[in-house]
């Protein structure tokens, strides 16, 4: 069985021979390897329980908070095998925004975009604090809509808009990468719209990886895609091409709906 | 069965349960209404200032008519000095003992601090009084506000513990994530989101072990004994509020006391218990 | 690093201090009460009644406090049963989820919220005049009245509990019984009770293990007499209250058989409490 690399220009992200199990003999995830492309949208799709979430959280080490998930292989960040690094470490480079917003509920709206400074402990001077939260905010779009409530906290905020300061809460941390565990899943229709268009700004800073079970997101914005199923990286290539003309037959049959 | 007796049957049984129901106000109404009606005469400023009355004081009061002197400062400082003692061991302990046991729902050791925790919440009070002598008491050679703090402290252990690894196991598990995944220590994401996270039941949690140990008198009977005068001496006998009452219950001079000490005992349950509802609620719904 | 290490321990530490505790205490009373049990041997002492501090010629034993705990801790929660489970039932079933379940409810909180030596006051003072007005005791103590007393002390904690599991039993079993024409009655009777029997039990149970430690309303009413109770209208003494009573100025042989009682009262209520948590916790996991 082959697994199609495609290389184009740098690859910031490379995963070589990715393993996760959850229980020992059984691979959620079985030998995946691929590049991502820097400064671009990839999306990994598949039907539940194909491994795609799981995929994602090996690259930030969130397997690491539970002790009966073993990961094998290796992902190099621009280089550097992020799977010897310290994980807190990696967690600051490979930001990530959940399926359901969960902003801190003890913090203001100012609190949460700094969360990652104040967890790690970072110090900031004022001025670089007020800087990060207004761009930070505005590369999310949110900054004209609460930078008169920068104080209070954040639950009455609608939906969209928490997942929206999640993401500034990420980017503010300026990682190299966006890891996206199908943010839109829990919003509505124009919420979900509004964060697809600002994935599409944020990747010219960012590298974007998302997770998502919605075939037409995965067609609207990513370049290139990934297409799992039973934790075996099954097909990956440009987005329009694959899905004008698959390649592997298990493929064909996700697209048209015959699985998942 | 007919119709009419099915009904009949029904509505008996719905009359019967209401009726019980509205009976259990009747003891409730009962001793308020005694203690409101006999102990408010002896409220006043130095109820709150003055220790209590010796009972030769007492006696010439009596035959003079006039109210009793003094009032029961020695047992409200008493009771002041050993619950904030027992309050500072037990709120950390706690508090770090909960977080342990609800970052692991499945070692078998937490499962045995968890069941011996459930252990000593059953124990009586009066138990917990022979522990804290045996630890306490002899060793120092005198009944002490430090022995009554430790009867206190162990009382409010087990029910610090249950409300703060019940509260944890509430939030969801994505706060957690979401500060993992920010790259925070686990130290920090304890102390200052999960912790923070659960303030509301953690402060209910105490204020309810608190109200809890605040009627206790049989452990303190054979710790702290009780004392005539304010004491700050840790080492010294104390007194409390309860252990003054059970003295004025035994001594007939200065039975008119009993009822306003009573009255204030409740009162201060009662608006501790108040508050914690209303944190609980509020915290609920955020 | 580090600091996530000593931030471990630490909790570790925590939990082990609990450990301490349990440790301490077995230690404390095993070893307080050794001479008791070896001067009196344990069966010995457990199945005597007598409480002869006569100097030179001590015996003590723990059967007549043995029986007037468990005597006044049975009869209390016989007594609060048909009080309790009509509550229960008000709170968890009739009106549940409405204002008036949450009146009543807070009502039993309140009374949850009483210390027992107020109790034992409104007893000493009220209740008993009662009792021997109704010539049910010649001057109102005895085991009957402090088992009256103590039923209303356990009501409250048996009544949360088991309205509880009333309020657990899912709106679709019952709307489906209800959609066969049975009365609230039946469908109380055939698919609620059944149901929640077993958390209801274990509620009992736990009450009953409240109702054992029970000490100062029991010891102001129940006439403090060390022989052996043996009807509702004698006088006695029960495990919790003969310790109260007499722990103060005691000594030697004496304190020892105190806390040689203290150590029995422990295991017991130990063993109840332990049966009654077991019993929940198969039955509602997530309580």
């Amino acid at each position: 069985m082959e697994n199609p690399i495609i290389e184009t220009n740098t690859p910031i992200l490379r995963l070589n021979n990715v393993s996760v199990s959850y229980t020992p003999g059984k691979n959620a995830v079985n030998n995946v390897s691929v590049d991502i492309e820097e400064n671009r949208i990839t999306a990994i799709m598949g039907p539940s329980g194909c491994g795609k979430s799981t995929l994602l959280r090996a690259i930030n080490r969130m397997h690491d908070l539970y002790p009966n998930i073993k990961t094998t292989g290796e992902i190099y960040l621009r280089g550097e095998n992020i799977m010897e690094m310290d994980a807190m470490t990696v967690r600051r480079k490979a930001g990530m925004v959940f399926q359901r917003p969960n902003p801190f509920p003890t913090m203001s709206i100012a609190e949460n975009v700094l969360a990652g400074y104040k967890l790690n402990g970072l110090r900031l001077s004022r001025g670089e604090k007020d800087e990060i939260i207004e761009s930070s905010l505005r590369d999310v779009g949110l900054w004209d809509e609460v930078k008169d409530t920068l104080n209070k906290r954040g639950s009455f905020l609608s939906g969209g808009q928490q997942q929206r300061l999640c993401i500034a809460r990420a980017v503010a941390l300026k990682p190299e990468v966006l890891l996206m565990d199908e943010p839109t899943s829990a919003l509505d229709p124009i919420a979900t719209k509004r964060i697809e268009s600002l994935l599409l700004e944020l990747k010219k800073q960012f590298t974007i990886i998302i997770v998502t079970h919605n075939m037409s997101q995965a067609a609207r914005i990513s370049h290139k895609s990934m297409f799992m199923y039973l934790g075996e990286l099954v097909e990956y290539d440009y987005t329009k091409k694959m899905f004008t003309s698959p390649t592997d037959k298990r493929t064909e049959s996700y697209l048209s709906g015959k699985i998942g | 069965m007919t119709m009419t007796i099915k009904k009949i049957k029904d509505r008996a049984f719905f009359y019967g349960v209401c009726f019980f129901s509205f009976l259990t106000v009747v003891p409730l109404v009962a001793i308020i209404w005694e203690l409101v009606s006999k102990g408010y005469k002896q409220i006043n400023w130095s109820f709150f200032t003055e220790s209590a009355p010796s009972t030769f004081e007492a006696m010439l009061a009596k035959q003079s008519g006039d109210i009793l002197p003094g009032g029961i400062a020695n047992g409200i400082t008493g009771t002041l000095l050993m619950v904030c003692l027992a309050a500072i061991i037990a709120i950390p302990v706690g508090i770090f003992a909960g977080v342990y046991l609800a970052e692991k729902p499945k070692s078998k050791y937490a499962a045995v601090i968890r069941f011996i925790a459930d252990l000593l919440q059953g124990t009586p009070s009066i138990i917990i009084g022979i522990i804290a002598y045996a630890w306490v008491v002899k060793p120092l050679g005198s009944y002490s506000a430090l022995a009554g703090a430790t009867a206190l402290m162990i009382m409010m252990l087990p029910l610090i513990i249950r409300s703060t690894e019940e509260t944890l196991k509430m939030l969801p598990g994505s706060l957690k994530e979401a500060a993992a995944a920010l790259g925070a220590p686990y130290y920090t994401i304890v102390l200052r989101i999960l912790l923070p996270s659960a303030f509301g039941g953690l402060f209910t949690g105490t204020l309810l072990a608190v109200s809890r140990v605040t009627g206790e008198t049989a452990p303190l009977m054979l710790t702290a004994l009780g004392s005539t005068a304010i004491n700050w001496d840790v080492t010294a006998p104390t007194s409390a509020v309860p252990l003054l009452i059970w003295e004025f219950y035994n001594d007939p001079n200065l039975a008119d006391m009993i009822w306003s000490s009573s009255l204030f005992l409740m009162a201060l349950i009662l608006i501790l218990n108040l508050i914690a509802k209303q944190v609980a609620k509020k915290w609920r719904i955020q | 690093m580090t600091k996530n290490v000593l931030f471990k321990s630490l909790l570790f530490a925590a939990s082990f201090i609990v450990l301490l505790i349990c440790g301490g205490i077995v230690y404390a009373l095993v070893s307080g009460s050794w001479e008791a049990f070896s001067q009196f041997g344990v069966f010995q002492f457990i199945f005597s009644s007598d409480w002869d501090p006569t100097i030179g010629n001590e015996h003590y034993g723990a059967l007549s406090f043995i029986v007037g705990t468990l005597f006044t801790s049975f009869l209390a929660l016989a007594l609060c049963i048909p009080f309790s489970l009509p509550v229960s039932l008000f709170i968890g079933e009739y009106f549940k989820g409405k204002k008036i379940a949450n009146f009543i409810g807070s009502v039993i909180d309140l009374l949850a919220g009483i210390p027992s030596i107020v109790y034992g006051l409104w007893g000493f003072y009220t209740f008993r005049g009662l009792m021997v007005d109704l010539h049910l005791s010649s001057e109102g103590f005895g085991i009957l009245t402090s088992s009256v007393v103590l039923a209303i002390m356990i009501i409250p904690y048996a009544t949360s509990l088991s309205a509880e599991f009333f309020k657990m039993v899912p709106n679709d079993l019952k709307e489906g019984a209800f959609s066969l024409g049975a009365t609230q009655y039946e469908v109380i009777r055939r698919v609620s009770f059944p149901m929640t029997s077993s958390g209801v039990f274990a509620s009992y149970i736990l009450a009953l293990g409240r109702a054992l430690g029970e000490t100062m309303a029991v010891t102001m009413l129940i006439g403090n007499t060390n022989l052996l109770p043996t009807s509702l209208t004698d006088t006695g003494n029960t495990m919790a209250s003969i310790i109260a009573n007499q722990f103060g100025e005691a000594d030697g042989l004496k304190l020892s058989s105190l806390i040689a009682i203290g150590l029995l009262l422990f295991v017991i209520t130990a063993i109840i409490n332990l049966i009654g948590r077991f019993i929940m916790k198969k039955f509602a996991p997530t309580k």
